[in-house]
């Protein structure tokens, strides 16, 4: 058997702020072979990245590393900034979560390429420095790789700048490739572009990788093994193949479970489509900017939401769904066409048409954290539009306020913490409580697990379900998780670049799309199953 | 790009009109009488009055005259102040004083400022720090007029370092003393900007990717956190030259520099109208041109702006 190529032995990571000491790592060990993926799995909290900022002591000055970190036959724990500048980058790269901030926002990419190359190889000259940044640009597949180079950070796609990330990764061919949550901040076909890219290096270049994430379905996709994080302390090192079909730890056993997937859910009865709960007929939406011209985010697009109907609006990025959204609460400049709610039409609504407009919507946003007031506690929270709207006073306030916050799962003992005392699952079920506590007859819910880890998502909608078929609201879901959406919806609206592709029930969507995009659209979803999604991404690429 | 430049234009042209208009009125309602000031004390006969003022145009009503003296101004006229010494030369004559004395101060607001800042940030939480926070709050807190005298006792009289006033000395010796004096305050601003910007700057994830990169501190804090971070102090520097080259009344008073700042006071005091307005009409422009600079520099800092 090979020596390991990466070998963390006993490692602690302590941070100290204000003179307290939080332990994020605990006697974690692992191994990396050469050539091998091996996948860091965790949700937020679970100090999988942590591991993966030690091994190039990345991590802030807070920190205290104890315990081993070998390279080879290389000590790397205990060296400096400057000894471990010799790793950084030539034997070690790294890729980040958020491409588009992992860049230098002021310096085109060529430069950024260049200095890395540069980096590797102080011969090179000016001229070889900029073939071989075109020669990087080519090899994770970026068109044109020529004329980019003078591109900024900013002209380019989240997909296009983590190619970029991996180009300027590959800069010195290391031996360990280290992805933090890769394709996180991507759409779903874009991950799978960015997969298949990382997934061809390492045939080509038998780069190791280290891959953090916290997405099964990216798990299955791509790694060979499996280390399981929770808490600091890795409860389970398993094949892939072997961790899916015969998980040997309790957690990994509930991660698993609680991953939503495509499929398993028979089609509800047939729903009543008189008389809408919000009608969206034609509708456009431009932005006009003096710089850029007119930019048409909604193109056209014809819906309905029934009574005690979830439709979902699935699309990628900039696709305009949440615009769509937005026209629903009068958030948005409507240029043509109509939306109704509840039979009101938005455009023209008088002031108390508004007003009771405004009572029979609700919205729940994407990011719990910043749209409750951090000043508010969670009963000033949810009681505000009870009694800004309704009046309502006293002790009946207070009753109903307990009431709502037991419908979601939260004690009244919670009533008198600040948002920022909540987890981001808690914090996302006030604002449903918030959202839900006018009875709206409508609820807008704009990606609202998205921020959220897997088992905290499961367990948030599960409160939604339960709340939705005793409060009967209609619910315009807003998302672009194709498996979250399945196994909440009843109808489900396709969005691409402003227009409407696909409209229909769930099962047919998603099981006999009628169009080319959705079809890409359900094919990029990676599978929780390692046979399954290789035999998937066979069919993808032949098709 | 061309049309944000051509917009601006279009700005400054209404900022200039606007501002001037509003100037010249303000002057034209100035109390008191200019043809009496000039004759200060000795009497002076009604016809003379008369002559002078149809000479200086003063019976026009405000518009003719405003606009009589935008109409020279395009011709590179200026006007003369009730003296007869034409305004332009007035204003050319006390330009390069202000103009050494402005350069020289912001040359200081540039390298001790950001130095200072960029520093602070790098040992942030230190004693180097906090020392550099308290001088830089005590130099804001303290007024401009003490300051100035302090340095002149200290520096000039007491320890006989640095002339004590005039520009005699030329440059730099005789202007080293006001310069740091009037840099203090920009200083100050400039030092807190880059400092809170520099750490920000820090934590940012592209910080992270040149370490990885196998970057050298040198090279990840003077290419890529310096130029992010500059694009704030940078603004605020530009928009300071503008204050600066309208020269520093207080300053020049005490140094004694015969300035821009000299020659208004002298104006504002002695009612010399055309004086007052051809300083300021040159001093707006001054002002509309470093903000057009600014906005170049944002663009050539930041490609953001650029192809915004």
């Amino acid at each position: 058997m090979t020596d390991p190529l990466l070998t963390i032995d006993g490692l602690s990571i302590d941070f100290t702020v204000d003179g307290s000491t939080s332990r994020a790592v605990d006697r974690a060990s692992l191994e990396v072979m050469p050539g091998e993926v091996v996948a860091l799995v965790g949700e937020s909290g679970s100090g999988k990245s942590a591991t993966a900022m030690a091994v190039l002591g990345l991590l802030p000055r807070t920190a205290t590393v104890a315990g081993s970190i070998r390279l080879r036959d290389l000590e790397l724990s205990g060296l400096d900034d400057e000894q471990l500048r010799s790793v950084r980058g030539r034997r070690v790269a790294m890729v980040f979560q958020d491409p588009q901030g992992a860049l230098n926002p002021v310096f085109s990419i060529g430069f950024q390429l260049m200095e890395a190359v540069r980096q590797q190889d102080p011969s090179l000259d000016r001229a070889g420095r900029r073939a071989r940044a075109i020669e990087l640009l080519g090899q994770v597949e970026i068109p044109d790789p020529e004329s980019r180079l003078g591109y900024y950070p900013h002209q380019l796609s989240g997909g296009q700048c983590q190619r970029v990330m991996i180009a300027m990764a590959l800069a010195s061919e290391p031996e360990l490739l280290i992805a933090d949550e890769p394709t996180t901040a991507l759409d779903v076909t874009v991950q799978a572009e960015i997969l298949e890219v990382l997934r061809r290096l390492r045939d080509r270049l038998s780069t190791a990788i280290l891959l953090i994430t916290h997405d099964m379905g990216v798990v299955a996709d791509l790694a060979d093994r499996v280390v399981v994080m929770r808490r600091g302390e890795i409860v389970e090192t398993n094949t892939a193949v072997e961790l899916f079909e015969r998980p040997q730890a309790d957690y990994t056993r509930e991660l698993l479970a609680a991953v939503p997937r495509i499929g398993l859910r028979p089609s509800p009865t047939a729903l009543d489509p008189a008389a809408p709960v919000l009608e969206v007929a034609d509708l456009v939406v431009d932005y006009r900017s003096r710089l850029r011209g007119t930019f048409r985010a909604v193109d056209h697009v014809s819906f309905t939401v029934g009574p005690h109907e979830i439709v979902a609006l699935v699309g990628e990025s900039g696709s305009g769904k949440t615009t769509v959204g937005r026209c629903a609460i009068g958030l948005a400049p409507i240029s043509g066409g109509h939306v109704r709610v509840g039979g009101i039409d938005v455009v023209g609504a008088s002031v108390a048409e508004r007003r009771t407009m405004h009572r029979t919507v609700g919205v729940v946003f994407q990011n719990p954290a910043a749209s409750l007031n951090p000043r508010y506690t969670v009963e000033q929270t949810v009681s505000e539009p009870l009694s800004v709207i309704l009046g309502v006073r006293g002790r009946e306030l207070r009753e109903r306020v307990v009431g709502l916050l037991e419908s979601v799962g939260l004690s009244g003992d919670w009533m008198s913490r600040y948002a920022h005392e909540l987890s981001g699952g808690q914090r996302q079920r006030v604002s449903i409580a918030r959202a839900v506590a006018l009875e709206p007859k409508l609820l807008i819910a704009d990606e609202p697990t998205s921020a959220l880890d897997v088992s905290v998502q499961a367990r948030v909608l599960d409160v939604f379900r339960e709340l939705q078929s005793s409060l009967g609201f209609a619910c315009l879901f807003i998302s672009h998780d194709l498996a979250v959406v399945d196994s909440l919806c009843d109808r489900i609206a396709v969005m691409q670049r402003g227009r409407l592709v696909e409209y229909g029930d769930r099962e047919d969507v998603l099981t006999r799309p009628g169009d080319d995009y959705t079809r890409r659209l359900v094919a990029s979803v990676p599978v929780p199953d390692p046979v399954l999604q290789a035999q998937r991404r066979q069919e993808r690429l032949a098709s | 790009m061309a049309k944000v430049i051509g917009g601006r234009v279009l700005e400054l042209v209404i900022v200039f009109f606007g501002v001037t208009f509003v100037i010249y009125a303000m002057v034209f309602a100035l109390p008191g009488d200019p043809i009496r000031a000039l004759a200060g004390e000795r009497p002076i006969a009604e016809s003379t009055i008369a002559t002078l003022r149809a000479a200086y145009h003063l019976d026009d009503p405000l518009l003719v005259q405003y606009f009589r003296y935008l109409g020279g101004l395009f011709t590179g006229d200026f006007g003369t102040d009730f003296s007869g010494r034409p305004v332009g030369a007035q204003i050319l004559r006390a330009w390069p004083v202000t103009l050494v004395l402005a350069l020289s101060a912001w040359a200081i607001e540039i390298v001790v400022g950001l130095g200072l800042g960029l520093v602070a940030a790098l040992k942030r939480n230190t004693w180097i720090d906090r020392t550099i926070l308290v001088t830089t709050i005590l130099a804001t807190a303290i007024p401009v007029f003490v300051v100035g005298v302090s340095a002149q006792l200290l520096f000039g009289v007491r320890w006989g370092i640095l002339p004590v006033a005039g520009d005699k000395a030329g440059w730099p010796v005789a202007f080293i003393l006001p310069a740091a004096v009037i840099a203090l305050y920009g200083l100050a601003v400039v030092s807190r900007l880059m400092r809170s910007s520099v750490i920000d700057n820090l934590g940012m994830d592209y910080v992270r990717t040149a370490r990885a990169k196998g970057l050298s501190r040198r090279r990840v804090v003077g290419v890529h956190v310096l130029r992010n971070s500059a694009i704030p102090a940078v603004t605020f520097l530009a928009t300071d030259l503008g204050y600066l080259l309208g020269g520093a009344v207080v300053v020049e008073g005490i140094f004694n520099l015969p300035g821009i700042g000299n020659l208004l006071f002298g104006a504002i005091r002695s009612h010399e109208g055309p004086t007052v307005v051809g300083i300021s009409t040159a001093l707006i422009l001054v002002f509309l041109v470093t903000s057009v600079l600014v906005d170049l520099l944002h663009a050539a800092l930041d490609p953001r702006i650029r192809h915004d």
